[in-house]
């Protein structure tokens, strides 16, 4: 499979606060994306649509369908979490080489920061009467854990939310462009301890899309820039983050060893990173799950700016879930393509490989796309 | 506290919260040497129903914990800060609770000691440390 599909186009829409419905959000971003690949939306034939966190409809994919004016052979909405945008580009690979269909669109939109936050704030069953409420909390307990087990200091989260900040501050489209110091990270007020604020993303509106297709259907469609994928993979736990018998290793584990395996390369041949940064500890943990360094080692592989443009290995180059957008992972696709293609606004000299995350729930879910230059 | 957050009882979950009410802790234990909470109908190791509730010595560790500075519901807003823990039970199980303790107090691994908030109509698992930590 390695190198015989691609992501051939990708869009987006504004990110922040849009007053817009999803549907509209979606519709605007695939015809971005579409626009880019220079394929007409009559070529499409799948559409894969994560749908919105903030609400659940019945047959939402068949609505943004109805909107884009396709009607698709396959097409439907899917709910994996974060994790659910790579999986989706998965699933769309697979859809091809068994025939059922040769152009997909894989879409997100949603609208929290205009409409409804209520899911982060969710109250988590029964639990609720213990005042175990919201998303952060989990990954609270997680970041808890990762301090006790590893003696992980500050230092080690704030240099990733630094990163991913200072490069986010230098991306136009980004929703929050204000770098931060480690004072300003220390001095950031607690959330859940041991949460700090500058240790989660943004709630944002916005939407975007990308086109997967073969490489050779790239080609005869005289596609500009293709973006061959060269490995994918997907992990997952089921158990509740209060029922799991590990809290300091992901699904980074299994996700990263099938895409790394398929495309036949290993962590130090990437050269530049996305990484799922909901919180600034899920970013390390994945960092470390993929092998990138020691499990407990994150603190001096991310330190003194081997993360940052510039160094060993710069991660979320746009800004992430951090400062780009809160948005739960198609951005980080859209990023990894750029660093590819070469037209990234903090661009990375000669990327020979290109590495997304994806994860969801409370690390219930992960999915890894390595892309080839 | 106002007791907006009610748990749902149902039939399988209910002697569960009845033996809160009575001070003591259950879990189930199936034949095949499975032990579980949250109440489930079915075994998820075995997938029987050869499951019985047992009584829990009522000591554990803490897991992992966090303390809310946020309020994600007006009801929790006057009882800021406060903490949830992630208890497992000497027997296995897992559970979310609190913790009767100062927070600056509150340690990975941890031992504690289930002391059931009575207060309540429908007493919830408190723990309380053990007085050596």
């Amino acid at each position: 499979m390695r190198g015989k599909y691609v992501i051939a186009g990708i869009g987006h829409t504004a990110f922040g606060k849009l007053g817009l419905d999803t549907v509209t959000l979606n519709t605007l971003a695939c015809q971005a994306a579409l626009q880019d690949a220079g394929v007409e939306k009559g070529a499409v034939d799948a559409l894969f649509v994560k749908g919105p966190t903030s609400s659940k409809e019945l047959l939402y994919g068949q609505k943004v369908s109805e909107a884009l004016g396709i009607q698709p052979r396959w097409g439907g909405a899917w709910d994996q979490g974060g994790a659910a945008n790579i999986t989706l580009i998965d699933m769309a690979m697979m859809a091809i080489e068994t025939g059922q269909c040769e152009v997909a669109l894989v879409t997100f939109a949603d609208n929290p920061r205009s409409g409804s936050r209520a899911a982060y704030a969710r109250p988590r069953g029964n639990d609720a009467v213990y005042g175990w409420l919201s998303t952060a909390a989990g990954y609270g307990m997680i970041h808890q854990a990762h301090v006790a087990e590893y003696g992980t200091p500050p230092e080690a989260f704030a240099a990733f939310a630094l990163a991913a900040r200072s490069h986010g501050a230098r991306n136009p489209h980004a929703q929050l462009r204000k770098a931060i110091s480690l004072d300003d990270y220390l001095a950031s007020p607690w959330v859940v301890e041991p949460l700090r604020r500058d240790d989660c993303c943004l709630v944002s509106d916005g939407a975007a899309a990308v086109v997967v297709m073969s490489a050779r259907r790239a080609q005869a469609l005289g596609v500009r820039q293709p973006a061959p994928i060269l490995g994918i993979g997907g992990g997952q736990t089921s158990y509740d983050v209060h029922l799991r018998d590990v809290l300091t290793s992901t699904q980074a584990v299994q996700s990263g060893r099938m895409a790394f395996e398929m495309a036949g390369i290993r962590p130090q041949d990437i050269d530049v990173a996305q990484i799922y940064d909901c919180f600034t500890v899920t970013a390390l943990m994945t960092l470390e799950d993929y092998g990138f360094c020691p499990k407990g080692g994150a603190l001096d592989f991310v330190r003194d700016g081997q993360i940052e443009h510039g160094g060993r290995l710069p991660v979320n180059t746009a800004g992430g879930l951090l400062s780009e957008t809160g948005m739960p992972g198609m951005q980080l696709i859209l990023e990894g393509v750029r660093q590819v293609r070469g037209t990234a606004n903090l661009q990375v000299p000669k990327v020979r490989h290109s590495l997304v995350s994806n994860q969801g729930g409370t690390m219930h879910t992960h999915s890894t796309l390595i892309l080839g230059g | 506290m106002a007791e907006t957050f009610t748990v749902e009882i149902d039939d399988i979950n209910g002697p569960y919260w009845a033996g809160l009410r009575k001070g003591v802790l259950q879990y189930q234990a199936c034949d095949c040497g499975y032990r579980w909470l949250p109440p489930r109908k079915l075994c998820p190791s075995c997938l029987g129903t050869g499951w019985r509730w047992e009584t829990a010595s009522g000591e554990g560790t803490i897991r992992s914990w966090v303390v809310y500075h946020t309020a994600y519901h007006p009801d929790f807003k006057d009882r800021l800060p406060y903490n949830v823990a992630i208890v497992r039970l000497a027997e296995g199980p897992q559970l979310i609770a609190n913790i009767a303790a100062p927070h600056e107090a509150l340690r990975v691994g941890a031992g504690v000691r289930l002391q059931p908030d009575m207060s309540r109509a429908q007493p919830i698992a408190l723990f309380a440390l053990h007085p050596w930590y």
